[in-house]
């Protein structure tokens, strides 16, 4: 059953088109890939999608609800939980009341959004940060921290932008396992932008590739990774995948 | 007709003066990327300087320009090497701390100048004070005419500074982008030290022009702290060109409001123009010009 | 404040309370000081609702005197018209000051960080003039004039405490729940805040209304309390708006106890001045009473950026290191 339908989504910044009438179909439970060189346009597909930015022309229908016009907060409310690549900890908050606050979105009493957040904490190996501000915490713990708010809210569906990106190899591994946990044991549905080649053709079931703005082709990791057009966007016409 | 004429010139006038309260806000604003809440209050300290001076002194306050601006070019300096500056490396709460500065040193201002000189009402009254110009059946007040003359002056000599100098690049560089400004090597904290130290002189000559046809108390400040800020963004942010044309606008404006709706709501209107343009025009009037 | 900290904490709040309650008693003996408390409590009230705002919302109001000048006039004008006890006003204050909010919040939350602190000084000038300006409606720049109910202190202190209990627990109970996260959520970050799921223009709006609710209380109380009221003392900008903010800033911002803390000091500091410190320093001293608040405030905002009760560990650890020193 397809989750997220993206249609003919189009992105115009004063003249300059930086998303090309893309087209997604992301299926219930699966790990949906988004890849593309830097400034391909795949953040701004996520802040179309939750609305950070308006939409230009296109169509985004999630769970069959018509999701274009509507607002950031009311798509978070329907189900779409996201990170931003750019973290924003609520800095001066404690790691555990960030996440009390993101929980408050499901939960109407403190003692319940506590709970929740008890378990998130957990859940994303955040335990021991719990009374620490936000804005002190290490960038790993950032950016598991943008995840655990994202989780919070109780999401069908969880965009992470590069929640992986400047990580040490042993973070890397922990912050893989949590993605894939989010899947297998809370069965949430995942986009997920990535630049980091090992991640994302590790964890991804089906994958999209852009560049500047438009599509260049989708399908399986290796049939991606063999793609001619994804080899040249990324590398120059040399080099395969493979040797990375 | 004449009344509407006299109104409209009244309105120049004063508007050119309201211009160069515009600038120095305008200047601090870009540079220094914070509201001046200090600006009128620093003109209240030039005018009881100005005045200081020609009641102890008997300098004529056209002449006392070259003593009262260095002073107040120098307290605004100072101001802001030592308590702004250090500001802009403070975490704190509330990103507006710098402004909340601005606030607490014109209340510091305001309450010394009242603790030196009382609440009392001053004036300077020179023999031209009352003196007109009358061409047909329009008189033109000869200070306020005089004080347009030398705020047209001051506000060609600061734009051959910003334009011509290497210094004035540097502002305006700073003012558009202050990381690339200081990547190219111009120092971010001189800069920012000498703006504030410019907005303040030129708000200072804004108050000794107007002392001849005005009056003088410790609380004479707020008001045109407000009118810098409504010129400010009736201009657009960062804009001395569009500050004059706020200037101008403001003026005429408050005058027409006198004239034509009632004295007590004058202040008013340039509120009202403000607020109306921070919800339908963000841009200012720099939006329509492109300049 | 963690759970083991619990019972020290309530020890202290009925500490407080109490210490409040017969702090006028204290001073029978001189209605001047009982005066002066009551002053406290009506900035407490003050502090504690911008605080709200600007401390915990992140919405810096530079215009808290529209909401206090509003509320003295719902006080105020059915008296004025028609005879209607000022004391309604502590029903209609602050109903209409949250009605006020609601509406300048329709055009204010369009404007972003420094913006929105102009736009909220402008409305609140606006104002100002207009209420000067109406004489049919306001009685203009003569005021309103109202003969007092008791010359007895006692009274006023009592109902003004109060106000400042229900800002101050109002405050620390909203604090605790979904809408006090969600206000946090706004200060730290608007488009986190949204992306959580959060209606920001909902949350600002709720936070306005508290706000705003309890500056008019405050108004009206002013009304009651002194029996006079003008358009320039009402909806004073430094008087009302500015002290507002330094009352806040120097308690400490995004504290539940920082503005009663800063209203406190900021009152003892103008009348110790005032009184020349007690007759004890020459008269002149009088003259800088003011001076003095505003060099403290410029102090605060440069070496202790929380405020008093926001930088408390800083200010006892700074104590500490000097009582250390001495021994040694």
């Amino acid at each position: 059953m397809s989750m997220l339908k993206i249609e003919n989504l189009t992105k115009v910044f004063g003249g300059l088109i930086a998303v090309n009438n893309i087209s997604i179909d992301v299926k219930e439970g699966e790990i949906f890939g988004l890849i593309g060189p830097n400034g391909s346009g795949k953040t701004t597909i996520f802040n179309l999608i939750s609305k950070i930015h308006p939409i230009t022309s296109g169509k985004i229908i999630f769970n069959d609800h018509d999701i274009t016009n509507k607002k950031t907060y009311e798509i978070a409310r329907l189900g779409i939980g996201r990170t931003f690549q750019v973290v924003k900890p609520l800095k001066r908050l404690s790691v555990e009341e960030n996440i009390i606050a993101a929980a408050f979105s499901r939960e109407s009493s403190f003692n319940g959004a506590k709970n929740v957040a008890r378990e998130i904490l957990e859940f994303c190996a955040l335990s021991d940060y719990g009374n620490m501000l936000a804005g002190g915490l290490p960038i790993a713990g950032r950016k598991r921290l943008e995840i655990a708010k994202a989780l919070a809210t109780r999401p069908k569906l969880l965009l992470l932008d590069e929640t992986a990106a400047g990580l040490n190899p042993k973070e890397l591994d922990l912050a893989i396992e949590i993605i894939k946990k989010i899947r297998k044991e809370r069965g949430i549905t995942i986009v997920i932008v990535e630049h980091i080649m090992k991640v994302i053709m590790n964890i991804s079931d089906r994958i999209h590739a852009i560049a500047h703005g438009s599509t260049i082709t989708e399908g399986t990791p290796a049939e991606v990774a063999e793609n001619p057009q994804v080899i040249e966007a990324y590398l120059g016409k040399d080099f395969s995948l493979g040797e990375i | 007709m004449e009344l509407l004429i006299q109104s409209l010139i009244y309105g120049i006038l004063i508007g050119g003066l309201y211009a160069i309260i515009g600038i120095g806000m305008t200047l601090i604003m870009g540079v220094l990327g914070i509201i001046n809440l200090a600006h009128g209050q620093l003109m209240m300290v030039a005018m009881y300087i100005t005045w200081i001076l020609w009641q102890y002194a008997s300098i004529d306050p056209y002449m006392s320009i070259f003593i009262t601006i260095p002073i107040v070019f120098l307290l605004g300096q100072g101001i802001s090497k030592f308590l702004l500056f250090p500001l802009i490396k403070k975490e704190s709460i509330l990103p507006e701390n710098q402004v909340l500065m601005t606030v607490g040193i014109g209340m510091v201002l305001v309450e010394f100048a009242r603790s030196l000189f009382a609440s009392d009402y001053r004036s300077v009254r020179t023999g031209y004070s009352e003196s007109s110009i009358h061409l047909g059946n329009i008189s033109l007040h000869v200070p306020l005419v005089i004080a347009f003359v030398i705020a047209v002056i001051f506000t060609f000599a600061l734009f051959v500074l910003l334009m011509k100098t290497d210094l004035g690049r540097s502002i305006r560089a700073t003012a558009q982008d202050r990381e690339a400004a200081t990547l190219m090597g111009v120092s971010a904290k001189k800069i920012t030290i000498f703006t504030y130290g410019l907005g303040s002189a030129l708000v200072a000559t804004a108050g000794v022009l107007l002392l001849p046809v005005y009056y003088l108390f410790p609380d004479v400040g707020p008001v045109f702290t407000v009118k810098a800020f409504v010129i400010t963004i009736l201009g657009g942010l960062g804009s001395p060109i569009g500050a004059i044309a706020g200037g101008l606008v403001l003026g005429i404006a408050e005058t027409f409001g006198a004239t034509y709706i009632s004295m007590g709501y004058r202040d008013a209107v340039g509120l009202v123009i403000f607020i109306l343009v921070l919800v339908f025009m963000p841009g200012g009037l720099k939006q329509l010009t492109k300049i | 404040m963690r759970v083991n900290n619990l019972h020290v904490f309530l020890n202290f709040e009925i500490f407080i309370l109490l210490t409040a309650v017969a702090a006028p008693f204290i001073f029978s003996f001189s209605p001047y000081f009982q005066g002066l408390l009551i002053f406290v409590m009506i900035w407490i009230v003050m502090g504690t609702s911008w605080n709200l705002l600007a401390g915990y919302t992140g919405l810096v109001s530079f215009g808290h005197a529209a909401y206090f000048g509003i509320g003295a006039y719902a006080a105020a004008l059915p008296y004025f018209h028609w005879g209607i006890s000022p004391w309604w006003g502590l029903l209609t204050g602050g109903v209409s000051a949250l009605i006020l909010g609601y509406l300048l919040g329709k055009i204010v939350f369009r404007l972003r960080g420094p913006y929105f602190a102009l736009g909220t000084l402008a409305l609140a000038e606006i104002l100002r003039i207009v209420f000067g300006e109406e004489i049919w409606l306001t009685n203009g720049h003569s005021g309103i004039l109202y003969m007092t109910t008791w010359v007895s202190k006692y009274p006023y202190y009592f109902v003004a405490l109060s106000l400042a209990i229900g800002a101050i627990v109002s405050v620390k109970y909203v604090m605790r729940t979904k809408a006090g996260f969600f206000f946090l959520s706004i200060r730290e970050d608007e488009v986190a805040a949204e992306a959580l799921g959060i209606n920001t223009r909902k949350y600002k709006n709720i936070a306005t209304a508290i706000s705003s609710f309890w500056a008019g209380m405050a108004g009206a109380f002013y009304m009651i309390y002194m029996g006079f009221i003008d358009p320039e003392v009402v909806f004073a900008l430094h008087n009302i708006s500015i002290i507002t903010i330094l009352v806040g800033i120097l308690g400490g911002v995004g504290t539940i106890w920082g503005p009663a803390v800063g209203a406190v000091i900021m009152v003892l500091v103008q009348e110790v001045f005032r009184s020349s410190i007690f007759g004890l320093a020459p008269q002149w001293v009088a003259k800088f009473h003011a001076l003095v608040f505003g060099l403290l405030v410029i102090f605060v905002i440069l070496f202790m950026a929380g405020g008093v009760v926001g930088d408390w560990n800083l200010v006892t650890a700074k104590f500490r290191r000097t009582k250390h020193a001495e021994k040694s």
